[in-house]
This record gives structure tokens, C-alpha cells and sequence, in this order.
């Protein structure tokens, strides 16, 4: 056992983990950056980025094989030969669903930075005073003005693309040029604006895409293979944007392969001393020490290192006093929405594959209007033309059909909505000592469902968004409700949430575990609630906001 | 002079007529067809190639034979394929044959590309039919299964996503509204 000591540990190394190591690195002091998986380095590790669909012996498709090993991922969209690993080997860390839970998980240096969404949205102060309005868990203990300038210095850096709209409920941030609607986006935003009287917006989507100059950046190639990793870094993930910077300062040391199974803590000092680390490859156990730890494992990850230390102190975990660690665990709901046909475009196209698509805010339950139910939605969609693979019912086979498909088809437009879930106490993610995961340590047992107020909410989604495209002109409008399982918004957010009390919330006000001052949690298991945006710009304001105040305490001494 | 003429003179060089794929599959020159995996021999290969030529057939553009579409359903359906969609597709090619041999007491591999286009076109029809009924969705229709693996093969292949649609590794800009001129190919 040998013991290392660093100024600060940063556990995980995606989203959060990836700003944290940044801003702590350019702050000067001497980071060790834990990643539980293996190394993915930039560009040179994007095996598939550069293929055409032809050098992909399936064309991106799944095989059984590939169907039998993944059996949570195979749920949705992200099970493809063309990027499979950057998912999780299921076998080798399984988890139990005491309901179901779609957990995708991303085990490797940039975590799901390598293929998130990459839609990036502020949160304003209707969000954040929402639950003391509503009268609902707790508090947030901050509200936006305090964070705002760390929306500021992350979009800075990150490079978020998006237009200035003036919307008070989606702030505007320091974009750089927006992506363009295509034709019919655009005229189908003028008639909702005019519909809806401006109560009713679609926007181009905010988007971390490079599209204007950013030092050391590339811009956006327009290819839409973002989740095969970037080789131009078009845009923002940590092996594009943070891991670069944190390496330049000298100051970084990057660990892979390095699962930590627990935070070590002094019941003397009441803080954390370090970290017990396993090598995921040789099962070594080694300790390292630290002033400060910052815990980015994400959401649900971030509870098991909380739950499985300190444990001869409090049963339930480090930061398990309140009762709260591990609940009101929280997702996005969505998969609900409506499309249509737009008519009368036949003569236009576009060139290019945008990685991007239209946004509609948030429009229910404000402005004085109550819905049964509480919170609201926002959609995600656009508009194209169809390509080779449509199903022309009036042709058979020959001549007449390879023409047919070699042209551009019909013009389209949908939207699916993406809900708020309320962060309910049962929600909840437990440790289950009886499931051993392939270094034998015990995994989660998640439980969580959606409720009444959830269920109600997609009628809207799905009624409100037929209606829009109804009245903007949209031909054929159809609803549809494909179904939603936890977990598949692959948003999980409130595992220990902040507060402004210690009996109630786990996280103060600066992401400081209340139980041990020098532990900050800043990746989604933060999230008091869960508004209906994306969240990863979020957790990366908050992230760069708790280094600051880190740094500040540990220069007064006080860490 | 093109790809087919080509063909023809070598047919003429051999001293014989083109009589449908035959040339292409060398058929008769074969003892036994040489298994391409546990599914699939090289005659399958040379039946699905000449399926898939039916659906999308050469014209001023190469057609799916040019894109090796066959060798591709070979792998898609051992690979992909449920036990229980593999059997129906297997199962599918000899019902091909068959119908042949009813319709024209011929393999399939014998016929002329019209008699073929007349073939599949039926069988298009057939599938389209028991493709509507809900309760068969689980037990897709052979035919349906090669016409999506002959689009899918064909678009998506070198052949058919270059010279037939177009593609651009590396767009670097969008063009949000340009003009579309009618016969201009779609993008991949």
C-alpha cells in the first residue's frame, strides 16, 4: 500500500469531474484525477469517427451478440456497433432494478461527456424558487443571480452556441453565432409566435458546439457523429475542452482504471483525509490523501462512494445524517410529442448534417395558468427531409423505386417533450450488499417511478405539441406516446441534494457535504430539483462555483 | 464501354449467350457451393445478389449486385437476425425457388429479369398485405425482410451512397435553406 498526497482529488471525470479538475488545476493546486475506467484519448481513441457508414460491417446497426450483453442499454437508441465502448460492460458491473431503471453509464476518462447531448440551457429564478412556491421537498439554497456569473465563465469557455431570444424564464448566456433553422422550422416558428401571441417560442436548440473562434478549439464540421467522439473537439466534452486545459497547467495527474470505494474521514477533524482507491485492473487497494475531494462520480455512482464510507460513523454513509442521502433521485421524462408534414417545400433543402435541432421553452403553469399538475415541459425537436430509408407504399420494386428513394422524400417536423420530475423521498437509490459486482464490491438497487403529476403532464406534452404543429400548418399531425422508462432521459439528478438545513438536505449551499466540509459534490446528485432543461450546464457552473469557494476556504484555513 | 457490356463481350468470348445471372454465379462450374458462414453457401450469396438486383437493378447507376448487397444480407441475417427471423428468412429463399419452378419450371437464377421483376413484384404485394395485420409483427414476411436488407445494403453501401445518393464525410458548414431541383440525389 503506498500513500500519495495530493492538494485535491477529483473523483470522476466527466461533466463536473472534467471542470473541476480544471479550475482546481488552474488554481494551483496539485489534482489527482480518478477515473474508474479506462483511458479514451482524444481523437487517437475515436476509432469510428471518420468511418463512412460502409466501413461499419452493420451500418451502425446491433447484433444479437451485442443485444445479448446489454441488456439495459438495448432499450433505447444508444445500443450501436458504432460506439459500444463507450458504454458500460453491463456483465461486469451490473446493478439491481427493484423497478425499472434504464442506467446508461458511460465508465472511461470523459465519462458521457463523450456522448452527451449537448443541449445547454440556464436555469432562471422561476426554477429556482420553484419548490419553496410549490411547497415541495426543499429549497434551493441559491437562486440566480449567485450563479449566473459561473453560467458566464463556463459558457466562456465550453463555447455554447444559441441565439439571444430576451425569454426571462430561459436566460440568454455568452453564445457564440447560433445554428441556423432550416426553412421550415423557420416559418413554423413565425406562426407560433404569432399563434400564441410570443407566449409560445421555438428556437434554434443551445448547443456546445463550436461555431466561432475559441482558442484551442475547432469549429462544428456539421458530420452529426458527436457520439463517435469529436476529431475536429466541435464540441465541448472533457477530452476536448477541460482534460486539455488541466494538463496545461502542469498540475494534473490522471489515474484511470481507478475505482474509489471510499471516502476516508477523521471523526477527529470531521473531514475526509482521502481516498481508498481499487485498481480496476491488478485490485490493488491504495489510499490517497488530499486537502480537499471533489466527488463528480455522477449522480447515482456519487451516492454509492457516499453510502459505502464512513460507515462505522454513520450506517448509512458519509453525508447520510439528514436521511436524504440516496433519495428524491430524480430523470427528465420525455419520449411523448407529435409530427407532422410541412407542404409545400419541395423546392428547398440543406446542406449539411446539423447536430442540433429547434427548442420550445417551457409555456405551462406560469403566467397566472394551472394545470393539473405542477411544472412544466419543453420540446426538443426540427424539421428535414426524408432521406433513402422511407416506406413509399404506392411502389414496389425496380427502376421506379431506386429513383424514387435516391430523391429527397416529404418534408417532416416533430417534437418530443422533455418533463419535469418531481423529486419524490421514495425515489430512491439503496446499497445492495447481496450483489456483488466483478471486483466484489456491492452495487445499487434503484427504485424509482414516475407519479400522477408526471403522468398528467404527458398528456400535455404529447395534446400541446399536435396543437402547435396543427396551427403553424403541419399536415397529417400525429401524437405519440412511445412510452418512458426512469432513467432513459440519462439526466439522473438528486441522489444528495442541497440545502439550507443539514436535517434535510445532505449538500450545502457551496455543493459541501454537510457531514465533512472538505467534500464537495458537484455533478447532477446535487440537483434539489429538476426543472425540464438539460442539466449538464448546470452542473458545471455549480461545479466551477464550489472550486472557487474551495480554494477561498482552504486559502482562510478553513478546509 | 460499361460495366455490362463489358460482360457481354466476355460472354461472347466463352462462346455463349447470357442467359440471366447465370454467368455471374458460375452455378453449373461448381461442385459444391462453398459455405460463406453457418447460414448462408456461396449459390445463396449469388441468389440474394441477384433478389436484390430485381429490387434495385442496375440502370445509368450500378444497381445492389455492384454493392456485394448479397454478401451483406448474409452477414446482417447471421448476425442480427433472431433463430426464429433467420429461419423464416432461409426458409424464404428456397420458397423463391420453388415458386420458380411452379410459375416457370425454372430456378430463379435461370429466369430473365423480367420474369423475375414479375416474380417479386407479387411477392411485394403479398408482403405488403401481411405486413398491415398487427398479429404478424413478431413473424415478419420473407420478402419484406430482403427488400429492407436490399435498400439498407444498397444506400448505405459505397456503391450506392456515392454514385447513386450523395455523401460528404465533412459537410464544415449548414446551409439551413437552399434550393432543391427535382432529380438532384438525396444526401446519405
Amino acid at each position: 500500500m503506498s500513500n500519495q498526497i495530493y492538494d485535491a482529488i477529483v473523483i470522476g471525470s466527466g461533466i463536473s469531474g472534467g471542470w473541476a479538475a480544471k479550475e482546481l488545476t488552474e488554481k494551483g493546486l496539485k489534482t489527482l484525477l480518478l477515473e474508474r475506467g479506462e483511458n479514451i484519448e482524444h481523437v487517437k481513441d475515436y476509432k469510428n469517427a471518420t468511418k463512412a457508414p460502409w466501413e461499419l460491417p452493420h451500418r451502425g446497426g446491433r447484433t444479437q451478440e451485442m443485444i445479448n450483453n446489454y441488456p439495459v442499454l438495448k432499450r433505447d437508441y444508444a445500443l450501436s456497433e458504432k460506439n459500444l465502448n463507450y458504454w458500460v460492460n453491463e456483465k461486469e458491473s451490473p446493478y439491481v432494478e427493484t423497478k425499472r431503471f434504464d442506467w446508461f453509464r458511460g465508465y472511461h476518462v470523459g465519462g458521457r461527456s463523450l456522448m452527451w447531448g449537448r443541449q445547454s440551457y440556464r436555469w432562471s429564478n422561476m426554477d429556482f424558487e420553484a419548490n419553496a412556491k410549490d411547497g415541495i421537498a426543499v429549497d434551493w439554497p441559491v437562486r440566480y443571480d449567485e450563479i449566473a456569473p459561473w453560467y458566464s465563465h463556463v459558457e466562456k469557455f465550453a463555447g455554447i452556441s444559441g441565439s439571444k431570444e430576451g425569454i426571462t424564464h430561459l436566460p440568454d448566456g455568452e453564445f457564440l453565432p447560433p445554428m441556423d433553422l432550416n426553412c421550415v422550422e423557420k416559418d413554423v416558428a413565425a406562426r407560433i409566435k404569432s399563434e400564441y401571441k410570443d407566449q409560445r417560442q421555438m428556437i434554434i436548440g443551445r448547443v456546445a458546439h463550436v461555431t466561432g473562434p475559441l482558442p484551442g478549439r475547432s469549429n462544428c464540421q456539421y458530420r452529426n457523429k458527436c457520439d463517435l467522439g469529436c476529431p475536429f473537439g466541435g464540441y465541448f466534452s472533457t477530452q476536448s475542452s477541460t482534460l486539455p486545459a488541466a494538463v496545461a497547467t502542469g498540475n494534473l495527474t490522471l489515474r484511470p482504471y481507478s475505482i474509489v470505494t471510499k471516502i476516508l474521514y477523521d471523526k477527529d477533524s470531521q473531514k475526509a483525509t482521502g481516498v481508498e482507491v481499487l485498481d480496476a485492473q491488478t485490485n490493488q487497494t491504495i489510499e490517497y490523501k488530499a486537502k480537499v475531494i471533489f466527488l463528480c462520480a455522477s449522480t447515482l455512482n456519487s451516492a454509492w462512494v457516499l453510502m459505502n464510507s464512513a460507515t462505522d460513523v454513520w450506517a448509512g454513509g458519509l453525508g447520510s445524517s439528514s436521511g436524504e442521502l440516496g433519495h428524491n433521485l430524480m430523470d427528465h421524462h420525455f419520449r411523448t410529442g407529435a409530427s407532422g408534414d410541412a407542404e409545400g417545400y419541395e423546392d428547398k433543402y440543406y446542406f449539411g448534417r446539423r447536430p442540433n435541432g429547434i427548442y420550445i421553452p417551457r409555456f405551462r403553469n406560469m403566467n397566472g395558468e394551472k394545470r393539473d399538475y405542477i411544472r412544466g415541459f419543453g420540446y426538443q425537436g426540427g424539421a428535414s427531409r426524408q432521406g433513402w430509408n422511407r416506406e413509399i407504399a404506392e411502389l414496389s420494386i425496380g427502376v421506379d423505386l431506386k429513383e424514387a428513394l435516391s430523391e429527397p422524400g416529404k418534408w417532416t417536423i416533430g417534437m418530443t417533450g422533455f418533463g419535469e420530475i418531481l423529486p419524490y423521498h421514495e425515489n430512491k437509490a439503496v446499497l445492495d450488499k447481496n450483489v456483488k459486482d466483478k471486483w466484489g464490491l456491492p452495487v445499487l438497487a434503484l427504485d424509482a417511478e414516475i407519479k400522477e403529476n408526471e403522468i398528467n403532464m404527458r398528456r400535455d406534452m404529447m395534446e400541446d405539441a399536435k396543437e402547435m404543429l396543427e396551427r403553424a400548418g403541419i399536415k397529417n399531425v400525429k401524437g405519440r406516446d412511445s412510452g418512458y422508462g426512469f432513467g432513459q432521459g440519462i439526466h439522473e439528478m438528486g441522489t444528495a441534494r442541497m440545502g439550507r438545513d443539514p436535517k434535510t438536505s445532505v449538500l450545502n449551499k457551496h455543493n459541501q457535504v454537510w457531514d465533512a466540509k472538505n467534500v464537495y459534490v458537484t455533478d447532477g446528485s446535487f440537483m434539489t430539483s429538476g426543472n425540464c432543461v438539460n442539466p449538464s450546464l448546470t452542473y458545471m457552473a455549480f461545479t466551477a462555483r464550489a472550486v472557487d469557494h474551495a480554494v477561498s476556504e482552504l486559502k482562510k484555513m478553513n478546509l | 464501354m460499361n460495366r455490362r457490356e463489358a460482360l457481354s463481350s466476355v460472354a461472347v468470348l466463352l462462346g455463349g449467350t447470357i442467359i440471366g445471372g447465370q454467368l455471374f454465379s458460375l452455378a453449373g462450374c461448381k461442385s459444391t457451393p462453398e459455405m460463406v458462414n453457418n447460414l448462408f453457401n456461396s449459390d445463396d450469396v449469388g441468389l440474394m445478389d441477384e433478389i436484390a438486383e430485381t429490387i434495385i437493378p442496375e440502370t445509368n447507376t450500378p444497381g445492389a449486385k455492384a454493392a456485394k448487397t448479397g454478401a451483406f444480407m448474409a452477414l446482417m441475417v447471421k448476425d442480427c437476425y433472431k433463430p426464429e427471423h433467420q429461419q423464416i428468412f432461409t426458409a424464404g429463399l428456397k420458397t423463391i425457388n420453388d415458386l420458380a419452378q411452379k410459375q416457370y419450371q425454372s430456378s430463379f437464377m435461370d429466369l430473365d429479369a423480367e420474369k423475375r421483376k414479375t416474380m417479386l413484384t407479387a411477392l411485394d404485394v403479398e408482403q405488403k398485405e401481411y405486413s398491415e395485420v398487427e398479429a404478424n409483427k413478431e413473424t415478419p414476411h420473407y420478402f419484406r425482410m430482403l427488400k429492407e436488407l436490399t435498400l439498407l445494403g444498397f444506400f448505405t453501401s459505397e456503391v450506392g451512397g456515392t454514385q447513386v445518393l450523395k455523401y460528404v464525410e465533412v459537410p464544415g458548414r449548414y446551409d439551413a435553406c437552399i434550393p432543391y431541383k427535382k432529380g438532384d440525389p438525396v444526401y446519405l
